[in-house]
């Protein structure tokens, strides 16, 4: 099935096809009688035309060629590939849940709006915070809505024209910087100290009149829990500033303390992490929004809410942000995430976050006397490695992701964070058994070894992939983004 | 690239100032900007007739995982840029100096030469820092 | 004793050999890190774990408590739509290898959605007539918002005129768009059911980085679009259309009438309603913009050997290389809905496309004519779709009500968006039958007339 290489264009025969639509039962009116010339399309849209079988074939010989987390194990950081529970597939498909219109009216929503309230109840308990909007569709999306509640909260207090930064530790996900710049703020970059975390002393001095906010991962993406977050939660507060938690390494701590707790005023969530709903090939996901209670006025609208006579749509917050997404979000995220939380209950979260920890640990505890391992402290749900020993034997980091795929794993997240040099940030999850980890370090263990005495084996990796590896030097120069 | 040193003078951040007559100068990256860079994939050339200050951003140079500002080593306005970048951008990695050159600048101020350097004294700051990265 | 979580393979066995390699006696020591005084000391408050059977009894629950497309005839678009979906769809889209893989960061090993996507994209842009697409953004309304702020960046202006003609949640996910990023909207009005060109004419000068317009628009009617691209590119302002594809099977595809970035929401082509999501939003542009995109994009390449291959291209773009300086913060994006939609086009292929799109406009005509038939004014002047706003004689949610016990969901109320007394949005799809377009003329007869 490897060996399957055809593009849907090119066995394309006209005159094939694999639908089936409603008989005609009303009249064929004229097109050029109801539409001027200029409205219709003078060429058709060359889709491809092909039957039903040839169709299944081509995507599952596509299928064949694709790792999810059913092929083995995903170990990559930053990400949370846990498994992803099939009832919550089933579930997810009732057709009271897919074939139902967003604008229908509440009194015909009630499950979708009891799901959605319960929801955002379950998340105020997981987050610490006091009011969820379960609008946002991906982890982005939530930061993005976030700090334009930060945005609208200094405005309301008459300092947003001072305050225009926002800081954001040298290891943060590229998306905080990015988020806080179509915000509308100025992005500072805080450094982190020797031990992976954030310097206490360069935030203190960036801190100031101008700061409107803090955004933090924690435990952050070296996989280190920033211990001194109370400190920092007073600096970022004491001048007047909003700490903002990214929540992508929840994962790490459910159960065990919440973004609330330590001193954070918004928060976003990624239930396609945590939460255990599919990542789909890099999406949908979905970000809610969670705040402190003073923070409640400026969340997203509409907010769901629970009446005496049944589930309501409210709007009427005048110091809300908006909008953000259309409808209530990603809904058929939600019910995933839903269905998890209800199959894990409070315990069982605990002990996914307890099992997560422990796999990272024991998990680098194996791998270290092979790789660098440039921070000391336990680890949370993740640690990083630096190639920089295979480094100097001539094999880069990449080559050692190649050569994992050889072993039937897929890679660790590579070169990022960008502060620890040829990086390995690997997350194994809490639903990998011991084995899995014991195999994979073996793997690890095993490149090592080639690193030194067969470096070209890992150098040429992969070798038994679909294709070997991309030259992506030319698919950026001269780009070819669609059939010709 | 031209023999006559008198008119030619580099950035600490590896660019290339050729002065031709009339305050007219040509810039480009060089060689060793281009070894850092790795293979260039897209170049994204300053405006035509956009006035550019001196250690201000004027271009980017992209490889496939990184985006690198260039800084325009002189003030002036952008009278001529090098077109043929657009479909190949390769030019830069194989001919830094001739047919990967960048824009061409009008400047007023020619004091601003004096802080660059010449060949020779590149040529010297680039092996102190292949020094460095060697130890 | 027996593991209480499926999802959890670590038996006691397990932990006490991992704790062995770690020199630790208990779980706690790995959270020491954590300051005593934020660490919970009791549960979280959550209701209890359910089996798999408990579970399933509950979630049906929930799931009868909405009512569903084989509860009630449904006549509401608006945006989102009850179209045929080939059954095709959802097998592809259930194959783990699709929809539990992350973005494709290793493309050795994830040529299978590279691929589909690559097909995706050149499926999307067939229909827009445009040069590229990228992989899919959240919805069509942050596409909508995301193609704004394109144009404000590469014209380097700061005005955006707005179609009053654009869904009232899109010109609101604008709304907080522009408040962000500090730029200015400008709303322009309509005639009656089309964007009203002398207006347009008024409002846009130099200032103007684009004009929006919807294709069909909100109150499902066919936009001029060449008419505004040339007042648009008079004042050398972008043209942004966003359009619904499944009508892009018989409406010019809007790159060839002008267009600079043609945006929209795939769901009408292969995703469920879903209460609103997940869908996806499409975003092309031509080759002039293909460098200020955002999202992924998928590039077709070769491997060491010759082979054909696909990558995750033009990188430099997006927020993991780019940080601050990216052209957006988009890093999830829907793949799996994008999936869907590429399996639902190259179901319906070339032909199909044209058919569903012809079934849909030949259905909202017949029940456009019933309703004229007896009395009722279409507000609609210009040439609709498969949507169109009807005048009744009393208040829309009134009338709703009145439908849904005859098994009908309604029209939108366009009263409060568009201050038109009385005006219901109605939307025939292909899945709506003759006889059930009957029933909802009949049931409406008592609200026809003064």
């Amino acid at each position: 099935m490897n060996n399957y290489t055809d593009i849907l264009f090119e066995i394309s025969r006209s005159g094939r096809t694999a639908y089936s639509l409603p008989k005609r039962d009303v009249p064929t009116i004229s097109l050029e009688e109801k539409f001027s010339k200029v409205h219709l399309r003078e060429e058709a849209a060359k889709l491809p035309e092909i039957s039903e079988l040839q169709l299944m074939r081509h995507y599952t010989a596509l299928s064949n060629k694709n790792f999810g987390i059913e092929n083995g194990f995903y170990p990559l950081g930053s990400c949370t590939m846990k498994y992803n529970p099939k009832i919550n597939e089933d579930v997810a498909r009732y057709r009271g849940f897919t074939n139902i219109h967003p604008l229908q009216t509440t009194r015909t929503l009630q499950g979708a709006l009891r799901l959605m309230y319960e929801l955002q109840e379950d998340l105020k308990v997981v987050s610490g915070m006091d009011a969820i909007s379960l609008q946002p569709a991906a982890g982005a999306q939530g930061e993005w809505a976030g700090l334009m509640i930060i945005k609208a909260y200094h405005e309301k207090n008459e300092d947003l024209k001072t305050r225009r930064k926002i800081l954001v530790p040298d290891s943060a996900h590229g998306t905080n910087p990015a988020s806080a710049v179509i915000a509308g703020f100025d992005v500072v970059e805080i450094p982190s100290n020797e031990d992976g975390t954030v310097d206490l002393a360069a935030l203190k001095q960036a801190v100031g009149e101008d700061t409107a906010g803090l955004m933090l991962t924690n435990p952050n993406t070296l996989g280190i829990f920033e211990k001194d977050i109370l400190e920092m939660a007073d600096i970022i507060h004491g001048v007047g500033g909003l700490l903002y938690y990214d929540g992508a390494n929840l994962n790490a701590i459910m159960g065990i303390t919440t973004p609330g707790a330590m001193g954070f005023d918004i928060v976003h969530l990624n239930l396609h992490k945590s939460f255990s709903t599919p990542h789909g090939g890099g999406g949908p996901g979905s970000g809610p929004v969670g705040v402190k209670a003073y923070l409640e006025p400026y969340l997203p609208i509409p907010r769901i809410e629970k009446t005496g006579n049944g589930f309501e749509l409210n709007s009427n917050y005048p110091l809300s942000i908006g909008r953000v997404k259309g409808y209530f979000g990603n809904f058929g995220v939600n019910v995933r995430a839903y269905t998890y939380i209800r199959t894990m209950g409070a315990r069982g979260l605990r002990k996914a976050s307890e099992s997560a920890v422990l796999h990272a640990n024991y998990l680098r505890k194996r791998l270290e006397p092979y790789y660098d391992s440039p921070y000391k402290q336990v680890s949370k749900h993740e640690f990083v490695l630096s190639g920089n020993r295979q480094k100097k034997l001539g094999v880069r980091t990449v080559d050692i992701a190649k050569r994992l795929l050889d072993f039937g794993y897929y890679a660790p997240t590579i070169y990022f964070p960008l502060i620890v040099e040829e990086c390995l940030m690997i997350e194994p999850t809490e639903t990998e058994s011991k084995e899995t980890l014991d195999e994979f370090a073996d793997a690890m263990i095993q490149i090592a070894k080639e690193v030194e005495d067969t470096p070209e084996l890992v150098t040429g990796a992969p070798h038994h992939t679909s294709v070997k590896r991309l030259d992506e030097v030319t698919a950026a120069r001269k780009p070819i983004v669609r059939f010709e | 690239m031209t023999n006559n040193k008198n008119n030619l003078y580099f950035t600490k951040d590896h660019e290339w100032v050729l002065v031709f007559e009339s305050n007219v100068a040509r810039v480009g990256i060089t060689k060793y900007a281009t070894e850092q860079l790795g293979d260039i994939v897209f170049v994204e050339v300053p405006e035509l007739d956009s006035d550019v200050t001196i250690e201000e951003e004027m271009a980017t140079v992209e490889s496939v995982k990184s985006a690198s500002e260039i800084f325009a080593p002189i003030t002036g306005t952008i009278t001529k840029v090098n077109d043929e970048l657009e479909d190949s951008p390769e030019l830069v990695n194989e001919s830094p100096y001739e047919s990967g050159w960048l824009a061409e600048i009008q400047f007023e101020n020619e004091e601003e030469l004096a802080q660059l350097m010449n060949q020779e004294a590149y040529e010297n700051y680039v092996k102190e820092l292949k020094e460095e990265e060697g130890q | 004793m027996t593991n209480e979580f499926r999802y959890l393979p670590d038996t006691e066995q397990d932990i006490a050999e991992m704790m062995k390699t770690l020199e630790i006696d208990s779980i706690e020591e790995l959270f020491q890190d954590i300051p005593e005084p934020i660490r919970l000391k009791e549960e979280f408050t959550l209701p209890d774990a359910l089996s798999e059977t408990a579970l399933t009894t509950h979630m049906r629950q929930l799931a009868t408590e909405n009512v569903n497309t084989d509860d009630a005839s449904i006549f509401l678009g608006a945006g989102t739509y009850d179209h045929y979906i080939p059954s095709v769809v959802d097998h592809v889209i259930s194959r783990s290898e699709f929809y539990t893989a992350y973005t494709p960061y290793q493309p050795e090993v994830s040529q299978g959605e590279l691929q589909a996507i690559f097909e995706f994209q050149t499926m999307i842009t067939e229909l827009t007539g445009m040069e590229a697409a990228n992989s899919s953004l959240y919805d069509g309304f942050t596409s909508l918002g995301e193609a704004a702020s394109l144009a404000v960046t590469t014209t380097k202006r700061s005005k955006i005129a707005v179609s009053k003609g654009i869904h009232p949640q899109g010109r609101e996910i604008l709304k907080a768009i522009s408040t962000g990023r500090e730029f200015e909207l400008v709303e322009l009005s309509l005639t009656a059911d089309i964007t009203d060109l002398s207006h347009l004419k008024e409002t846009i000068d130099e200032h103007t980085a684009a004009v929006v317009v919807q294709y069909p628009n909100f109150l499902g009617s066919v936009e001029d679009l060449k008419a505004i691209k040339e007042i648009t590119a008079a004042q050398k302002a972008l043209l942004i259309v966003m359009a619904n594809p499944l009508a892009l099977g018989l409406l010019e595809a809007p790159g060839k009438l002008g267009a600079d970035i043609v945006v929209g929401d795939m769901q009408p082509l292969g995703l469920s309603m879903s209460a609103g999501g997940p869908h996806c939003g499409y975003f092309t542009v031509n080759k002039k913009h293909m460098r200020k995109i955002p999202g992924r994009i998928i590039g077709q390449t070769t491997d060491k050997e010759g082979k054909r291959g696909f990558v995750m291209t033009l990188q430099t773009r997006e927020q993991h290389i780019r940080r601050e300086k990216a052209t957006s913060n988009m890093s999830s994006n829907q793949a799996l809905n994008a999936l869907a939609s590429a399996v639902c086009m190259a179901a319906l292929g070339k032909e199909g496309i044209q058919e569903i799109a012809r079934l849909n406009v030949d259905k909202a005509d017949y029940l456009a004519n019933q309703l004229k038939n007896k009395g009722v004014p279409i507000y609609n002047q210009a040439p609709f779709f498969n949507e169109f706003v009807v005048r009744l004689n009393r208040p829309v949610s009134e009338i709703n009500t009145s439908l849904l016990d005859k098994g009908i969901i309604g029209g939108y109320d366009l009263e409060p968006e568009y201050g038109i007394k009385n005006a219901m949005l109605l939307c025939v799809t292909d899945q709506r039958t003759k006889e059930e377009i009957d029933n909802l003329v009949s049931a409406l007869e008592e609200f026809i007339h003064e």
